[in-house]
Parts: structure tokens; C-alpha cells; sequence
């Protein structure tokens, strides 16, 4: 095979090349023509093919995302904002925390195991690019029906493959979620998400400046794994024909990264590097060109020096490989030396690859002949943008309108057990601790609070007890009755579960995941989702600081329920004053904290109960969210409440069996006068949660409530070893943990 | 409820004044736990010392600690490359002639693996890793790292190991009880397979401790289910004071 060099090009201007093998529609190839002013060399197809891929360029995306920009809320606390490998956030004391939340969906149904485990292998790589110490990580998970066996293998292979990697890494894993659908079935969620910390001045940027400064690629050798896995793979609709796509899926390697991120960390204490970034999707091609796209513009590049696993990969392989475990740093030419130095003792292999030039284009040599020259922007930046079609389905009005209200409900006392029961034996609502006991919360020795917590929360100093808390948040269900609410409902949610510990809110980032954006009817689900978040991120003060959109989970003509997943993050000056949510005292008062309203539409029960869903989901009052957490987060500082647990999916029902359980203590409970006991227990009225508070603060505690017009209703008592809805039903704790914590062993184990 | 001190009674006792104890933990590639073992070394108020595994001497430390982890990545088999690191050949030197040392974990796997402890450490018995609050009963309070414990005193630790069934031939089992090396053995629930719930042995002169459960992770009411694993650390450090 002769080499496709920049001259060769210009001199066979007719030769074909596979453009549409490579995912490149007619038009887009057009446009590269008329950037370069000749045809592409097959590697700068290879670059501009997996950089313009949906994954990498957002191009359906774009138009909808720039309103997390454009209605961002002033906020003092973002130092670094969306367009980097994470935003940044002041968290006080000098600290900064960098989190980002990615999907790694495709792969993870093709080849579970390391499908999951490279999507934290790349996250945690791009906190690493900011300067800053990964401390946690979370994992956002959906999987199909848990009945069927299809299920079973992706579930463990996931499992698996997070824990493998993650426990490897020595980093805690904190929370996340998993959910089961029949939606879901071929296509998974496999979200990931990691936090960091690092120093204000600490700050790294993906830039390469400084002509005469080296570009040196560290961590593994470049191998065949992952080649075209952002185009081939992230950015189609998988069809049940078609060779197997199992070599676009990389292969993780989880001691190397942890050698990559101790040998990291020391460059960056010795202050060595101008620009850094992580090898990710599109591997090399992203990398120099993002790294030069940011900077000056001008890179050369000499491939041949790449150091590779498998000797006879070609020049464009090279390129699109997505290897895992590789850094790329610019590095002034002095500090080079030492720079490798801190390499060897990490035993991590590093290569001077090329140099920044003072051109403004990026030239990429193989054996001296040059093979790439573009110019950087057109490859990183300048990718095509779409204004997709978008339509509201018409079956959207049918779906609305068909009112759970209508089903029918349990009306006594021991249909109301039974309901209590099946509802928290069910899979979504079960314990999940048989998955979440496979990750090492421990490790690092900061864990405040892990899963089945309302947040994860980790201490980063140790003098001063000053802390981070995360939550991740999303419903399908929600999102499919109306997607602009649905939205808004997961960012109150994970807005929530970080007052609920104590913390106070201030940043979020999301992983958008959607069918395919070429349906117009997903596309409306896009659009309705990405504006009631940013609408809602206006209203709550909590800017987008970064996220990921992933597109075309669908199989066939069948697009997953639209699923946004919200994180967000909070700071709380002093730890010691978590909010836990296990009721621990007995004979402490448990208060109701918001208003119950009859909302059924997407509910657990109406799923549970009815294979239902339909109508509408429960209301947005984002003002209502703000003051609940100014008194969860008052009440924790003050010393008012001693346990809190955010109201969601399973209404009050399951916040009390989850509190009663994790506690070991069970409640006596009392319906409120005039109050319907089924809504009571099952509605999911949005903007709710319940605490308990000493006796000693109850008068304290409701003064508060009453002068900031929070409604407290006190509904009981911690007491006992059962929970007891008076006059209804009482059921013992040992069965419903039995319940509880049996369901999810039974389908997986 | 607990018979060993706190962190403040230690302080109180003097034993940090005297500023000379000196406890090395281990950092191979792919340690992950040895942060939170000079943690826990400091808590008990002794001098924490950061030990890397090319080093060629141990920096007069009085006892070493072998942290959790995945040494080298676990390839080949857990602890098996870490066994011929350099620092390695020091310490099993050292641990002949009476060093205090505590293997938790892939440090118990790297102890196994250097023939300082009888038996080997294999995968759990479910395939699964996991990580539990695990419930321990102490089955010999005199070894070097445990004499800060009642015997028979019940604690609970953190446990987390995907390799952390022990397993050795009848005879040595039978040896293992009869000369009361068993150091800790699992209660309520055997998480890993363990041949006799064997949590932890311990060599014939009792320097040698190797544990899978993480006593580290039990120092602070903040991060752990416990303090209860702050003994380990506070014993040896009682034991080469009155030494």
C-alpha cells in the first residue's frame, strides 16, 4: 500500500476515498474538499471523520446547547465554564473542583465489561487535564427489563467492568443510579461521572502555545482497540445486521491509568506543562487538534515516533486509535528532561512527538513525508453545525392524556401494605446494594456519605472539614410525558438530594441521553429538554459547567424514553454537619417537609401496580425547591434536623421504608387530618422531603419553617422495630428489608 | 464500648511526644490504600513514613505496614510481582529478625506471596468483589498489632477484596489453630470463601500480621462504619514504646 501523502493528493485529485464507510454524509465531505482546496489524504479523512462525528462535534446538538451559555445565572463560583475537558467551580479555602458527567453507552451494550470500564477510564482522564486530583467517582446506570436474560448479561458485564476498573483506580465510588426499562433492552445507559480537586492556580487548559515547545504523548502504547468508536460506534443506530462492532471498543487497562494519574499529578507540582489534554474519543486526531486549535495553531507532528503496541497499523489507524490510558502535554523545551524523568519513575512510557510551530497549521509527518496539513479550527472547532427538523410527536397528546389518576387504587388498609410492599420489591425502588457493594467506597479514607444516600459526599481537607456533595438524577419516565418538565425534575431532584445532606448547590453538569436526532420527534424531545434545563438552571442559580449529549440510543425505529441525567454539585464548609438519611433516634419527630398534591402521571406505582405510563408528571415550583433546601441546609448547619431524605420516585411511601431501614428503627406514622392515605404515601409531588428532628429542636425547627412559609407537617415518630401507618396497616422492618433488599439478588445474582 | 484508646487518650499518654516511632507504609504501583494507612499511623500518634518500592533502605522505621491495593495491577497473581520489589527484600530481612510488619490486604497477598505467612489468598468463592461493613472477632490479642484488643473482642472494619478467600492445606489449618496464629476471623458472614473464616494470621513470632479486612479504613467516626480498627495501629505503637 503506497502512502497518501499531501502531494499525492494534489497530484490524484480523482482517487475515491471511503467517506461514507467512515460516517461522512455527502455534503460534509464537500466541505472538506473546499477547506483543504484539494481532496483529504486518507489521514486527514481519518481526522476529520471522527471529529466530526456526531459524539465529538455535537453538530445536531449544538444549536440547543448554546442556551446553558446564554442563560447561564450569574454565578461567582465558575472559574472554568462549558468547552473545556470539565468546567471548574470555586469552592472556597483556595480549592477548586472540577466534575463532569459522559456517557459511554454504545459500547457498553456491545462489549459491557470494558465498555464500562473505559467510560471511567475517560472521564476520570479528563478531570486529571484540568490539574486536578480525582477524588470520586458516580455512575448513572440504565438497564433494560431486569426479567429479561439479555439484561442480566449487560448488568453484570457493567457492574463488573465499573468496579474492575474504578476499585483498580483507587478512587471511591459514591452514588449514581440504576433504573430498569423495557426501553432500555438494546440500548443501555452507562453514564459516568467524576469529581476532582485541585488548587485555584492549579487550573490546566487543553492549549498548546509557545512555538519551539515540545508535544509529548505519555501513558500507553497506541494500539488497533477503539478504532472509529466515536463515529462508528457512538453515532449510529445499531441494526440487528451488520458485521459486529466489537473492535471499535477499546480495552481498558486500569493500573496503567492509575500510574498515568500519580505520574500526572507530580508533573503538575513541579509545574511542567504549558497545555495538557487526554486521548478520549478520536484519540490523536482530537487531541493535537484540539491542542492546537486552542493554542496558537501551529503543530507538526512526527506519527512515526508514536509508540505502538501492534507495528503494522497504519498512519490513519494512528490516528483514529482510541487507546486508553494515553496523556498529551505541551512542555517547554528546558523542563523537558525532568518532565520525562518523572515518566520513568512512574514506569510510564513518554515520547516527544512533535513540536508547536509558529504556522497556523496542523502538519503531520509519517517517515519525513507529510500526510496532514489543516488548519486546526476546521478539524476541532469549525465542524459542521445542523439545525435539525423538530416536531412534537402527535401521539404526545394521547400519552398525556391518558391519566393515571383514573387507575385504580388500593383502598384499604391491607391493600395498602401490599402495595407498600410490591412497590419497594420492585426493581427500580429495591436496594441496590448487591450492585453498589461490588465498588469500593473506602479507598482515600474521605467518604462522608456513599450510596444509598441522598448524595455522595467526600471530604478535601482534612484540617478544615471542608467538603463536596454530588448527586445524579434522572427520569425517563418524566422526560417522556413531557420532556421540558421532565428536565427540570432531575435537576430539582439532584438539586435536592445536595440540600438534603446539607450541602449548598452550585454547579451542574448533565449526560443528554436520546434516540436518534434525524427523528424529529426525538429531536422536539431534545430541544424541550435542553431548554427546560437551562430555563431551570436560570431560575435555580446553578450554572451547566459542562456535560456530554448522547445521541442515536435506539434500535431501529424505537428510541429510548428521553433521558436527561442531571448532576449537581454542592459545598458544605464543615462535614461533621452532614445530613445523613437513616432515622437513628428513637423518639425523634418526623416532619413532612412541602406540599402533597394527587400526582400519579409517571409514578412508581402507577408502574409498578399497572405496567402504566401516562398523563403528566408531577409539577415544577422551582421557588419552592430553593426555600426546601435553604431549610434542609439551615436546619443541618443549626443542628435542627438529625436525618433528612429527598421525597422522589415512590412518594413518601419509599422515603420512609429506605430511612426506617438504614437506620434500623422503625416510625408510627399518622396520615394528616384530612388527607387521602394512598396520595399520602404515593404521590410523587415534586419539592418534598422529610427529616427528623429532636425534640429539642422542634420548636426551633418549625419557627423556621413557618417564617420562611415552608409547609411542615409533622406526620410522626421514630419508634420501634415497625413501620406503623395508623389505622391503616403496620408492617415489620425485618419484612421489608426482606423485600427491599431481596428483589435485586433474585433478578441479577 | 471499645477496649483500645482513642486518638486523644494516646496523645494524652505521651506516646507522640516522643516523636521516634516511625511506622513506613509501602507505595508500589498500583498501592491505593497507603494514603489512608499513614493516616491511621498518625491518628494513632506515631511518625507516618512514605516508603516507595525501589527504595534500597527502609529509613530506620521501627514497623512497616504493606497498604491495600493492586500492586502492579494484580497481574500474573496478587502480590506476586510486588513479592521481588527492592524494598521487598529489606523487609522480608527485617521481618526474620523481629520487624514489625501488617499486610492488609494485597499487603496480606504480597505476605503470602514472600512465604513470611503460610497459604494464599484466592478469588471469592461468589466471583464478585466486594466491599462490606464486616463484622470480626479477635482470636489472638498478642501478636505486635493486636495486643491492644481484648481477646475475643468483636469489631467491624471495612472489608473489600475481589482475591480474599484464604486457603491453605488441612495440616497448616490445623497448625494455624493449634498455635492460636489465627489473628481474626469473620462473624455473621463469611464474605469471601475464607477456609475457617480466617480473617488474618500471623507468623510464629508474632511481628507478622497479615489481614485482609482494612483496619485503616475504621480510624474516624466521620469516613468509617467505626474506629474500631485505630487498635492495630495503636498497639504497635504501645508495643515498640515499651520496647
Amino acid at each position: 500500500m503506497t502512502l497518501d501523502t499531501v502531494k499525492n493528493a494534489e497530484q490524484t485529485p480523482d482517487t475515491s476515498l471511503p467517506w461514507a464507510e467512515l460516517g461522512l454524509k455527502p455534503d460534509e465531505y464537500e466541505r472538506i474538499t473546499a477547506i483543504l482546496g484539494r481532496r483529504p489524504t486518507g489521514a486527514e479523512l481519518a481526522m476529520y471523520s471522527v471529529m466530526w462525528s456526531e459524539h465529538c462535534s455535537y453538530k445536531s446538538s449544538k444549536v440547543h446547547l448554546r442556551q446553558f451559555g446564554e442563560k447561564a445565572p450569574e454565578s461567582t463560583a465558575m472559574l472554568v465554564g462549558i468547552g473545556e475537558n470539565a468546567g471548574v467551580v470555586d469552592v472556597g479555602q483556595g480549592y477548586a473542583v472540577t466534575f463532569k458527567v459522559e456517557s459511554h453507552n454504545h459500547p457498553s451494550y456491545i462489549e459491557p465489561y470494558q465498555g464500562a470500564a473505559t467510560g471511567v477510564g475517560g472521564i476520570v482522564r479528563d478531570i486529571l487535564a484540568m490539574g486536578a486530583r480525582p477524588v470520586a467517582v458516580m455512575d448513572p446506570l440504565r438497564f433494560g427489563d431486569p426479567h429479561e436474560a439479555d439484561t442480566k448479561r449487560v448488568a453484570h458485564g457493567v457492574v463488573a467492568g465499573i468496579g474492575g476498573y474504578g476499585n483498580c483506580l483507587g478512587l471511591p465510588n459514591i452514588g449514581g443510579e440504576v433504573v430498569f426499562d423495557a426501553c432500555y433492552q438494546g440500548n443501555p445507559l452507562v453514564n459516568a461521572l467524576c469529581v476532582g480537586v485541585m488548587k485555584h492556580e492549579d487550573i490546566h487548559l487543553a492549549k498548546a502555545s509557545g512555538p519551539g515547545n515540545k508535544v509529548i504523548l505519555y501513558g500507553a502504547r497506541t494500539g488497533g482497540d477503539g478504532i472509529g468508536g466515536v463515529s462508528v460506534l457512538a453515532s449510529e443506530t445499531f441494526e440487528s445486521t451488520g458485521p459486529t462492532k466489537r473492535p471499535a471498543v477499546q480495552v481498558g487497562d486500569p493500573f496503567q491509568e492509575k500510574l498515568l494519574i500519580e505520574c500526572t499529578l507530580e508533573i503538575f507540582r513541579e509545574k511542567l506543562v504549558v497545555g495538557i489534554q487526554d486521548l478520549g474519543g478520536a484519540g490523536l486526531s482530537c487531541a493535537t487538534s484540539e491542542l492546537a486549535s486552542a493554542g496558537t495553531g501551529g503543530m507538526r507532528i512526527e506519527l512515526d515516533t508514536v509508540p505502538l503496541r501492534d507495528a503494522t497499523l497504519s498512519p490513519e489507524e494512528i490516528l483514529m486509535s482510541e487507546s486508553q490510558e494515553r496523556m498529551c502535554a505541551v512542555v517547554e523545551p528546558h523542563n523537558v528532561d525532568r518532565f520525562l524523568e518523572i515518566c520513568e519513575k512512574w514506569d510510564v512510557i513518554a515520547t516527544v512527538i512533535g513540536e508547536v510551530t509558529d504556522g497556523d497549521r496542523l502538519e503531520i509527518y509519517w517517515h519525513g513525508e507529510q500526510i496532514v496539513d489543516v488548519p486546526p479550527r476546521t478539524v476541532a472547532h469549525e465542524g459542521p453545525v445542523y439545525e435539525r427538523p423538530y416536531a412534537r410527536p402527535e401521539w404526545q397528546d394521547a400519552l398525556q392524556g391518558d391519566d393515571a389518576g383514573k387507575l385504580p387504587r388500593p383502598a384499604t388498609g391491607a391493600e395498602l401494605r401490599d402495595a407498600l410492599l410490591r412497590l419497594v420489591g420492585s426493581p427500580n425502588q429495591a436496594s441496590k446494594s448487591w450492585i453498589t457493594d461490588q465498588y469500593d467506597r473506602y479507598v482515600l479514607g474521605n467518604t462522608v456519605l456513599a450510596q444509598p444516600e441522598d448524595s455522595g459526599m467526600v471530604r478535601i481537607d482534612e484540617e478544615t472539614n471542608l467538603g463536596v456533595a454530588v448527586a445524579t438524577d434522572g427520569n425517563g419516565r418524566y422526560a417522556k410525558l413531557d420532556p421540558y418538565a421532565g428536565a427540570q425534575l432531575a435537576l430539582a431532584e439532584a438539586y435536592r438530594n445536595v440540600a438534603a445532606t446539607g450541602a449548598r448547590p452550585l454547579a451542574v453538569s448533565d449526560c443528554l441521553n436520546f434516540g436518534s436526532p434525524e427523528d424529529p420527534a426525538v429531536m422536539w424531545q431534545f430541544a424541550e429538554a435542553t431548554r427546560g434545563l437551562a430555563d431551570a438552571c436560570q431560575v435555580l442559580g446553578t450554572p451547566v459547567t459542562g456535560g456530554n449529549v448522547s445521541l442515536y440510543n435506539q434500535t431501529g425505529q424505537t428510541a429510548i424514553h428521553p433521558t436527561p441525567v442531571v448532576a449537581v454539585l454542592g459545598v458544605i464548609d464543615d462535614v461533621t454537619r452532614r445530613t445523613p438519611m437513616a432515622f437513628a433516634e428513637e423518639g425523634q419527630l418526623i416532619y413532612l417537609l412541602g406540599e402533597t398534591r394527587e400526582e400519579f402521571g409517571g409514578s412508581a406505582w402507577s408502574q409498578v401496580d399497572h405496567g402504566h405510563l401516562g398523563g403528566l408528571p408531577p409539577k415544577v415550583d422551582l421557588e419552592q425547591e430553593k426555600l426546601l433546601a435553604e431549610i434542609l441546609i439551615s436546619g443541618s448547619r443549626d443542628g435542627m434536623i438529625d436525618a433528612a431524605h429527598d421525597l422522589s420516585d415512590g412518594g413518601l411511601a419509599q422515603a420512609l421504608v429506605e430511612s426506617c431501614l438504614k437506620g434500623g428503627k422503625g416510625a408510627r406514622v399518622v396520615v394528616p387530618e384530612g388527607q387521602d392515605a394512598f396520595v399520602t404515601l404515593f404521590s410523587e409531588s415534586a419539592g418534598r422531603a422529610i427529616v427528623s428532628v429532636p425534640r429539642s429542636e422542634e420548636l426551633r425547627f418549625t419557627d423556621m419553617c413557618r417564617a420562611r412559609g415552608l409547609a411542615a407537617t409533622r406526620i410522626g415518630v421514630v419508634d420501634g422495630e415497625v413501620l406503623d401507618v395508623q389505622g391503616q396497616f403496620s408492617v415489620p422492618l425485618a419484612e421489608l428489608r426482606q423485600a427491599h433488599e431481596a428483589a435485586i439478588p433474585a433478578l441479577l445474582g | 464500648m471499645t477496649a483500645h484508646p482513642s486518638p486523644a487518650t494516646t496523645l494524652d499518654g505521651g506516646l507522640s511526644g516522643r516523636g521516634n516511632t516511625r511506622i513506613g507504609v509501602v507505595t508500589f504501583p498500583g498501592s491505593l490504600d497507603d494514603q489512608d494507612a499513614l493516616r491511621a499511623v498518625k491518628l494513632a500518634g506515631a511518625e507516618p513514613v512514605s516508603l516507595w518500592h525501589r527504595d534500597k533502605d527502609l529509613r530506620q522505621v521501627d514497623a512497616v505496614v504493606l497498604p491495600g491495593g493492586f500492586s502492579y495491577g494484580d497481574y500474573l497473581r496478587c502480590g506476586a510481582i510486588a513479592r521481588f520489589s527492592p524494598i521487598m527484600e529489606m523487609i522480608i530481612e527485617g521481618a526474620k529478625q523481629g520487624l514489625p510488619v501488617l499486610g492488609i490486604c494485597n499487603g496480606f497477598q504480597i505476605l503470602c506471596e514472600s512465604h513470611l505467612l503460610p497459604g494464599a489468598l484466592t478469588r471469592n468463592d461468589h466471583l464478585h468483589f466486594i466491599c462490606r461493613d464486616q463484622k470480626l472477632r479477635i482470636e489472638n490479642a498478642s501478636t505486635a498489632w493486636t495486643a491492644d484488643y481484648q481477646q475475643g473482642q468483636e469489631i467491624t472494619v471495612p472489608l473489600k477484596n475481589g482475591e480474599g478467600g484464604y486457603v491453605a492445606d488441612e495440616r497448616t489449618l490445623d497448625m494455624l489453630e493449634a498455635e492460636g496464629r489465627v489473628v481474626a476471623r469473620y462473624l455473621d458472614l463469611n464474605p469471601n470463601g475464607s477456609r475457617r473464616d480466617i480473617a488474618g494470621i500471623t507468623n510464629e513470632a508474632g511481628n507478622v500480621v497479615g489481614l485482609m479486612p482494612h483496619p485503616e479504613h475504621a480510624v474516624e467516626p466521620l469516613t468509617g462504619p467505626t474506629t474500631e480498627g485505630l487498635g492495630f495501629f495503636t498497639s504497635i505503637l504501645k508495643q515498640l514504646v515499651k520496647a
